[in-house]
């Protein structure tokens, strides 16, 4: 395997871990809260409808991932009213959620465009365009790092570029301010909190809210930048991956970076090669498709480390009883 | 807090959510420019209709019935099941393995091993989510989410490479001896010397699925094991202390769940399709969970949850013939009906009981 190849490989690791890692983030943020969300593939979804439906409408980018944004936000307030305010049970709220999205994207989609569920295709301003960084064409020439700097670090969407920067932003958010110590203080003991006379349903709603913004950026990233369009289900099981990385990183932001990654790593050679011959043992396509989930459930047997999830989570706060 | 008369918890507050569900759908009708007056009509003619409608209601009430009572199995042990979709997935590998190892002379002996083994392959899919939710205190959500996937790239691996006949481009398994064709109860009623639900592929395994609900109420409520199993699910610490053993319980519970599930497939894989094809659950492990949810985990409201559910099926089916709404409007209504029975529950009880509590108190 030459350099090209590897690169090629790493590029495509890196657009399509992108979805993964806004995904992953916005998760840790509502489950570090407390609020379980297996919600994630639902509002990814509507989040890159109406990126896609109105970056088509309108013809811009920028419109689109407004959209695509508050509608991510509006399932996160349906699921923040479900699961904080009337108490119900966070998994159920988050199931409804996935099949809202999958049902009302194609039947707005149908309505709007009759194309099946899909949108038409974008081109010219309605996509995210790559950005060349400076001095990608002059260091092109350089040995191995030039093609390194071209390839794959030069040449992505903002969001890819905005996917990377959450991670260290998450990181301060969370463990060096005041508003993160807080938030991870009401996902571990909502009580303590409390009594501290910080309302724990206004941080809850914030993690929500904020978890809905970054699924929103994961959605419009898939319809916007990764391709030309909505299609119906592009999700494809992405925010369960997520979810599936989440507990991988352990609820953390840097190991949720890794852990996307590796993630979007499994999918780059899936989709590159059809099956896998390693000296005699061939590997399917679909193993390589079902290692993420494979992995997943060994790391939350506790056989490789153990992953903890937030004390607190999946439990509605009572404040008196 | 005064309580609620019972008949206000398990009817009034149901039908309540189903209301709101079911108004809120008719609105997203009419925001899509279509009359749900008109829609509503074209879906109960064309689901009850006829006996042909009858006999798709009936066919996809069988397969929620299965998946309906997998899930509230595994709720009264505090457990939520939402692999039914693999277990299911998994069942049909079971029933497909039976039906073509051997040329089975009659349907009869057909059926049976076909149900053993679906439930098998289906309770097998559920032990290692259980046994790593009960020994290791992994989270059984997210392990049956997984199994979910695991299971789909599983079929999809064996009937690609290993099930696939010579020369067949599809990635299905070879067609069923015609040994273990199950009767349709078009073929029962024309026994009987009548004509109902031509073509129609309702068969034998619903009254299977009506002996599940018998035999899953007898279970809960008649059993040693179906106390357990409660107890459980209402206070682990309690049930703990009063020596029940947690392990044993989430085994058994998550096994019956998984078995369920897989009996499933003997109504789509072996009574409908007979063959065993890519995505044959269609969605309806998922569609469990609403079943259950609706019908409050008890046997029976899953019965009558499971029939509404056909009935949406079907008339989805054909709404999506007759006029231009997609099928994915059932997705939305089964969407908002999780929504209201399941996680905004408390948003219509609280104020429901505060009427009766002001009424007790005067």
């Amino acid at each position: 395997m030459d350099l090209a190849t590897i690169l090629q490989i790493l590029d495509s690791t890196v657009r399509l871990g992108t979805p993964l890692l806004l995904a992953c983030l916005a998760g840790l943020f509502s489950e570090r809260a407390g609020i379980f969300d297996i919600g994630l593939e639902g509002k990814m979804l509507m989040a890159a409808f109406f990126s896609g439906a109105v970056a088509a409408i309108t013809g811009s980018v920028l419109l689109g991932l407004t959209a695509g944004v508050l509608s991510s936000l509006l399932l996160s307030a349906i699921h923040g009213a479900a699961s904080i305010t009337f108490r119900g049970n966070q998994l159920i709220s988050g199931v409804a959620i996935n099949f809202l999205a999958s049902g009302l994207t194609v039947l707005i989609g149908q309505k709007w465009f009759q194309l099946g569920g899909r949108t038409p295709p974008l081109s010219g301003d309605g996509r995210f365009a790559p950005i060349t960084l400076p001095f990608a064409e002059t260091l092109r020439e350089v040995p191995v790092i030039g093609p390194i700097y071209y390839e794959l670090i030069s040449g992505h969407s903002i969001l890819v570029y905005v996917a990377f920067a959450a991670v260290p932003l998450s990181w301060w958010l969370l463990y060096r301010t005041r508003f993160g110590l807080r938030l991870r203080a009401v996902g571990e003991n909502p009580a303590a909190v409390d009594t501290a006379g910080i309302s724990v349903v206004r941080m809850r709603y914030a993690a929500v809210m904020i978890c809905g913004l970054l699924t929103g950026l994961a959605g419009a990233y898939l319809a916007t930048a990764l391709s030309a369009g909505f299609v119906k289900e592009m999700t494809a099981g992405r925010g369960y991956i997520a979810l599936a990385a989440l507990i991988f990183a352990k609820w953390r932001p840097v190991p949720a970076l890794g852990a996307t990654m590796l993630f979007g790593l499994l999918e780059a050679i899936a989709n590159r090669y059809q099956n896998i011959d390693l000296g005699g043992v061939v590997l399917p396509v679909q193993f390589m498709q079902a290692l993420p989930y494979i992995l997943t459930v060994v790391i939350l047997a506790g056989f490789i480390g153990k992953a903890t999830p937030p004390r607190a989570g999946g439990e509605a706060y009572v404040k008196e009883r | 807090m005064t309580r609620m008369p019972r008949w206000a918890d398990v009817a009034l507050i149901p039908l309540l959510n189903l209301v709101i569900a079911f108004a809120i759908s008719g609105l997203v009708i009419l925001a899509i420019g279509e009359n749900p007056w008109a829609a509503l009509k074209i879906m109960v003619t064309g689901a009850l209709g006829s006996s042909y409608g009858w006999g798709y209601t009936l066919y996809y009430t069988t397969s929620f019935i299965f998946t309906g009572l997998a899930v509230a199995i595994a709720s009264h042990a505090g457990l939520f099941n939402i692999g039914g979709e693999g277990q299911a997935t998994l069942g049909g590998l079971g029933v497909a393995l039976i039906c073509l190892s051997l040329p089975w002379p009659h349907w009869s002996l057909a059926l049976l091993a076909a149900s053993l083994g679906a439930a098998a392959f289906g309770a097998a899919w559920a032990a290692i989510p259980a046994w790593l939710q009960a020994k290791r205190g992994s989270h059984i959500v997210i392990t049956t989410i997984m199994f979910n996937f695991i299971a789909l790239s599983l079929l999809n691996y064996l009937l690609g490479n290993v099930m696939r006949p010579a020369r067949s481009m599809d990635p299905a398994s070879a067609r069923f001896p015609e040994g273990a064709t199950l009767p349709t109860l078009n073929d029962m009623a024309a026994g009987l010397g009548f004509v109902w639900g031509k073509n129609t592929p309702a068969n034998i395994s619903l009254f299977i699925a009506l002996l599940c609900c018998l035999a899953v109420w007898a279970l809960i409520w008649k059993t040693r094991l179906g106390f357990q199993i409660r107890a459980f699910g209402k206070s682990e610490p309690a049930a703990v202390y009063a020596g029940i053993n947690p392990v044993r319980i989430t085994m058994y519970a998550m096994l019956i769940s998984g078995g369920l599930a897989g009996l499933m497939a003997v109504n789509n894989v072996m009574g409908e399709a007979e063959r065993l094809v890519l995505n044959a659950v269609e969605g309806a492990g998922f569609i469990g969970i609403a079943v259950a949810l609706m019908g409050r985990n008890h046997p029976f409201g899953v019965l009558l949850a499971a029939l509404l559910f056909g009935f949406l099926y079907q008339g989805g089916g054909e709404l999506a013939l007759w006029t231009t709404i997609p099928r994915e409007l059932i997705t939305v209504i089964q969407a908002l009906v999780i929504l209201f029975t399941g996680a905004l529950d408390n948003m219509v009880r609280a104020p429901v009981e505060r009427l009766f509590a002001r009424r007790g108190a005067r």
